[in-house]
C-alpha cells in the first residue's frame, strides 16, 4: 500500500515497531496491536472513550494520526498499574461503583490520571472541567468523582504505584 | 479507514511554507491538532492528497506578553492558554472561551490557528479575540502580512488565507488598566457542546466615559462579527442602563442567526440581547467597584 511507513511507539513501557499508513489513527494502530483497552466510541472527539496519554498528555487517539507520533510514548489504561497491582484510580473505580457498562471507563481513568498529574488535590469543578470530554451515560458521574477524589487522596498520601 | 493521503512532517516553518507553496493542485492541507480536520476527513468532506503536519514546528507554539502586546503562536493549544495564568488574568474573555471549549483531550491538541481556520461561526475563541482587537500574522515564502481578525472572514467557512500561506501568530494589545473583557457561551452544557450564541465584550474607560468598546458575536451569523453600530452607541458616553439596553437592542439588529437543531433564530436573537446587556452591565459594575 502506498504511504506506508515504519514507526516506533513506546506503548506502556514496551517499544513496538509497526508499519502503518499515513491515514491510520493512533486508535486504529493501538487496537491493531491488540490494545483492546482503548475503546472506539464516537470517532469525533466528543466521547473520550479512546483517550490515551501521549508523553503524559491526554489526547483522543481517534483524532491523532499515528504517523505524527514516531518515537513517542503512549500510555493506555492497562499501562497504569504495575503488573497485577492496580493503579489507585483503577482500584477506586472498581471498588466504588464507578463502573457500570464500562465502555467509557478506560478514557475516564486516563483523563483522571492526567488531571491528577497536574493537580493532586482537585475540586469537583476541576474534575468537571477535566472530564468535559468524557461521556458516561450510566453513572451520572457522581461515583466517578467519588473514585477520583478517593484515589487522589491515596496518591497524595504516597500510595501511587503507577 | 480514511481515504489515502500522505503526511509530510516539516521540521520548521520555512520547510512548512515550502510544502504548502508546492501545492499546485489545491489538495495539500495543513494539519495541527487535527480535531476538526480528522472529523471532516472521516465525514468525506475533504479529499487532500497530502497533509503538512505542523506538529514538529515547535517555533509556532509560544505565549509572549511584552512590548504592550500579547502574542500567541499559531500552534498554541487551547490548554496552553488555560495554563498561562498571566494570560488568563489579562484576557478573562479568552480564558472563559478556553474553559468551555470542547473537552480536555481536544483542548490539549486543538490550536488557535486551527480554530481560526475552521471558520465556523461557533468557533469559541473567535469572539474573545475579536473583542480583544486581535491581529493575525500570515506568512508565505514571499513574506509576511498582518491582517486584523475582523477582516479575516469573507463568509461562512471562507477566509482570506491563501493556499501558500500559514497563520503564524495571533496578537492583541495588552488591555489598558481599568479595561474589562468577558465572554459568555450559551450552550446546552458547559462542556463539549456547540455554542447556541456567544458574546464577548471588551470595554475601556477614560474617567467615567467609555472610550473604546468592542462587542463580538458568535454563532449568530455566517461568521463571527463585531456589532459595530452597537459599539458606536456607547463610545464617548458615560454608560448607563438605558444606553446599555439601547446597545443590546442594536446588537440584535446586527445579528442574522439561523434556525437549527440547537436553537431557533428567534431564541438566538433574544440571547444576543440578553448576553450583550449582561456583559456590558458587568463591565460597568466592575468599573464602579474599581472606583471605590
Amino acid at each position: 500500500m502506498a504511504n506506508e511507513k515504519s514507526i516506533t511507539l513506546e506503548i506502556n513501557g514496551r517499544r513496538r515497531e509497526t508499519t502503518i499508513t499515513a491515514n491510520q489513527t493512533l486508535l486504529e494502530v493501538l487496537r491493531g496491536l491488540e490494545y483492546f483497552d482503548v475503546k472506539s466510541g464516537c470517532e469525533k472527539g466528543d466521547c473520550g472513550a479512546c483517550a490515551v496519554l501521549v508523553d503524559g498528555i491526554a489526547v483522543d487517539s481517534c483524532l491523532t494520526f499515528a504517523a505524527t507520533l514516531d518515537d513517542r510514548s503512549i500510555t493506555t489504561v492497562s499501562g497504569l498499574g504495575k503488573g497485577e497491582q492496580l493503579h489507585p484510580l483503577q482500584k477506586a473505580f472498581t471498588e466504588m461503583g464507578s463502573i457500570q457498562c464500562g465502555y467509557c471507563t478506560p478514557g475516564l481513568i486516563i483523563a483522571a490520571k492526567s488531571i491528577l498529574d497536574e493537580n493532586p488535590d482537585p475540586t469537583d469543578d476541576d474534575l468537571r472541567l477535566g472530564l468535559s470530554g468524557n461521556l458516561c451515560r450510566c453513572t451520572g458521574y457522581t461515583r466517578v468523582f467519588d473514585a477520583i477524589q478517593s484515589a487522589a487522596k491515596v496518591m497524595r498520601d504516597g500510595g501511587e504505584q503507577g | 479507514m480514511l481515504a489515502e493521503f500522505e503526511i509530510l512532517s516539516p521540521a520548521n516553518l520555512d520547510e512548512a511554507l515550502e510544502l504548502v507553496a508546492s501545492d499546485a493542485t489545491g489538495n495539500v492541507r495543513p494539519l495541527s491538532g487535527g480535531t476538526n480536520l480528522v472529523v471532516d476527513l472521516r465525514a468525506g468532506g475533504e479529499a487532500p492528497t497530502s497533509l503538512v503536519s505542523l506538529c514538529g514546528v515547535a517555533e509556532l507554539r509560544y505565549i509572549k506578553i511584552d512590548d504592550g502586546r500579547v502574542s500567541l503562536g499559531a500552534g498554541t493549544t487551547v490548554s496552553d492558554v488555560l495554563k498561562h495564568r498571566d494570560l488568563c488574568t489579562l484576557a478573562p474573555a479568552l480564558a472563559e472561551a478556553a474553559t468551555v471549549f470542547a473537552g480536555m483531550m481536544v483542548r490539549n491538541t486543538a490550536t488557535l490557528a486551527g480554530n481560526l481556520c475552521c471558520g465556523s461561526p461557533a468557533a469559541d475563541l473567535m469572539p474573545p479575540l475579536l473583542a480583544l482587537g486581535a491581529e493575525l500574522q500570515l506568512a508565505s515564502k514571499a513574506g509576511q502580512r498582518v491582517l486584523p481578525l475582523d477582516e479575516f472572514y469573507l463568509g461562512f467557512k471562507n477566509n482570506q488565507l491563501q493556499r501558500d500561506e500559514l497563520i503564524t501568530e495571533i496578537s492583541f494589545p495588552i488591555p489598558p488598566k481599568g479595561a474589562t473583557n468577558a465572554f459568555y457561551k450559551l450552550a446546552r452544557r458547559k462542556g463539549d457542546a456547540i455554542t447556541v450564541a456567544g458574546v464577548a465584550v471588551a470595554v475601556e474607560f477614560d474617567g467615567g466615559i467609555c472610550s473604546a468598546v468592542r462587542i463580538a458575536l458568535g454563532a449568530v451569523a455566517p461568521t463571527v462579527l463585531r456589532a459595530r453600530e452597537a459599539e458606536n452607541i456607547l463610545i464617548g458616553k458615560a454608560l448607563s442602563s438605558e444606553l446599555i439596553a439601547e446597545a443590546a437592542a442594536q446588537a440584535i439588529e446586527e445579528s442574522s442567526p439561523i434556525d437549527d437543531l440547537r436553537a431557533s433564530a428567534d431564541y438566538r436573537r433574544h440571547c444576543v440581547g440578553v448576553l450583550t446587556k449582561r456583559l456590558l452591565t458587568n463591565a460597568l459594575e466592575l468599573k464602579s467597584q474599581g472606583n471605590q
